[in-house]
């Protein structure tokens, strides 16, 4: 099976989208798509993780693949996501303080972000070569800001709206990611 | 002794009712959610979190005191990941079927912020028997938590439990339950019940203050 790079990007990108069809990245999803000015830059911090840390994931592989030590697979990939993470923390406390401290808690958590191991593990398992990894982790960075963008937007207009007391907070946040997902279920098969 | 095992016992239900992590801290999502489409799978992938959650926390506990402080959450993630990779390869070993089923999401236990929150929170402060408790507690919560959702979507979505078909052969499934979209409406709407029993405690609380 060999898919070209575009497939495998709207795949990422749409048809399989990492948080509403395949449930990865849930807790940044929930915790910081309150305002769409901090959904958008946590969008593109966590893309340029999945990027580094699936680059690094692809030259790892080979190198554990070489010394057969593929049992130590997971520790290595969490190693290189946690140093990257740490890297994107120090170059955004010094840019730009104000987004370091909107994000807060949320920036350190990108370590145990599934979405972003779920790229290297992904990557792996599927046998992608050099350009199809980097293709996927575009795709599903691009795929976890459109999410995460979409439902920021519908939480912003939501706050002027009428809710029952009960439902507020999580639960209609759930519910709300359900119907946002129905919506993505209408892209299936768009990938080939 | 009576009031010790009082206290234990209370600890161990804190984790299942007061503080369960999936319905009232709503950590863990993405096994939860991604999972979930089968009683079988829901309880599978609870053990499996049980034994990572546990041994971690165990093992943070023990070596609590060696930990440099700078460096605690890498040693955790390291020693989470070290189990994982145990249960990983554990599962494959017992059923293929069950480690396809549940893919990558095995592997992704090490990212359940359930396993380390619990170590940051409780086990890197506690000595080794109450974190053992709590550990166990949380364990049973999540795994609790994960089977509610697994028996109602696969109930609703595929007109069975655990495998066994519930309403014979004319049943219609609702298939979307099975679906990514039915996870989130299962567990909002399981949110949503526990939000409902919270506010009529509140309320009745808020009457017996009065009225005294």
């Amino acid at each position: 099976m060999h898919e070209s790079a575009a497939q495998i990007f709207i795949n990422a990108f749409l048809a399989n989208n990492f948080v509403l069809a395949m449930f990865l990245g849930l807790c940044p999803f929930i915790g910081v798509s309150g305002k769409l000015e901090t959904a958008a830059p946590m969008g593109a911090a966590t893309t340029f993780v999945m990027l580094v840390a699936s680059l690094c994931a692809y030259g790892l592989n080979l190198l554990l693949g070489y010394f057969q030590l593929e049992f130590l697979r997971l520790i290595a990939y969490i190693v290189i996501i946690a140093s990257t993470v740490q890297l994107v923390e120090m170059v955004l406390k010094k840019y730009s303080p104000s987004l370091f401290r909107a994000l807060g808690i949320y920036l350190p958590l990108i370590t145990t972000n599934c979405a972003v191991l779920g790229v290297a593990l992904f990557q792996t398992a599927r046998d992608y070569d050099f350009i199809q990894s980097i293709t996927f982790a575009v795709g599903a960075g691009a795929g976890f800001t459109l999410a995460l963008v979409l439902m920021a937007s519908v939480r912003e207009r939501l706050q002027l709206s009428d809710v029952p007391a009960v439902a507020q907070g999580t639960a209609l946040s759930l519910m709300l990611a359900g119907i946002l997902s129905l919506a993505f279920m209408g892209f299936a098969g768009l990938g080939g | 002794m009576n009031q010790t095992s009082a206290q234990t016992w209370d600890e161990f239900m804190e984790g299942i009712w007061r503080q369960n992590p999936l319905f009232v801290m709503v950590l863990g999502l993405c096994p939860a959610l991604a999972v979930t489409v089968s009683a079988v799978n829901a309880l599978s992938m609870g053990l499996a979190t049980t034994f990572v959650l546990t041994c971690s926390c165990v093992l943070v506990s023990l070596l609590r005191k060696l930990i440099p402080k700078e460096v605690r959450i890498a040693t955790y993630i390291v020693i989470i990941a070290t189990f994982v990779t145990v249960v990983d390869y554990l599962i494959q070993a017992i059923s293929l079927a069950l480690y396809d089923a549940l893919g990558a999401f095995i592997q992704l236990i090490v990212v359940n912020c359930i396993i380390l929150g619990r170590a940051e929170a409780h086990a890197s402060k506690n000595p080794l028997l109450p974190t053992l408790i709590n550990a166990l507690g949380m364990s049973a919560g999540f795994t609790l938590g994960l089977l509610a959702l697994g028996s109602v979507r696969e109930i609703l979505g595929a007109g069975a439990f655990f495998g066994v078909a519930l309403f014979g052969p004319d049943f219609q499934p609702w298939v979307v339950m099975v679906l990514p979209p039915g996870g989130f409406f299962v567990l909002g709407a399981w949110l949503l019940i526990f939000a409902a029993i919270a506010r009529r405690k509140q309320k009745k609380l808020a009457e017996i203050t009065q009225n005294a």
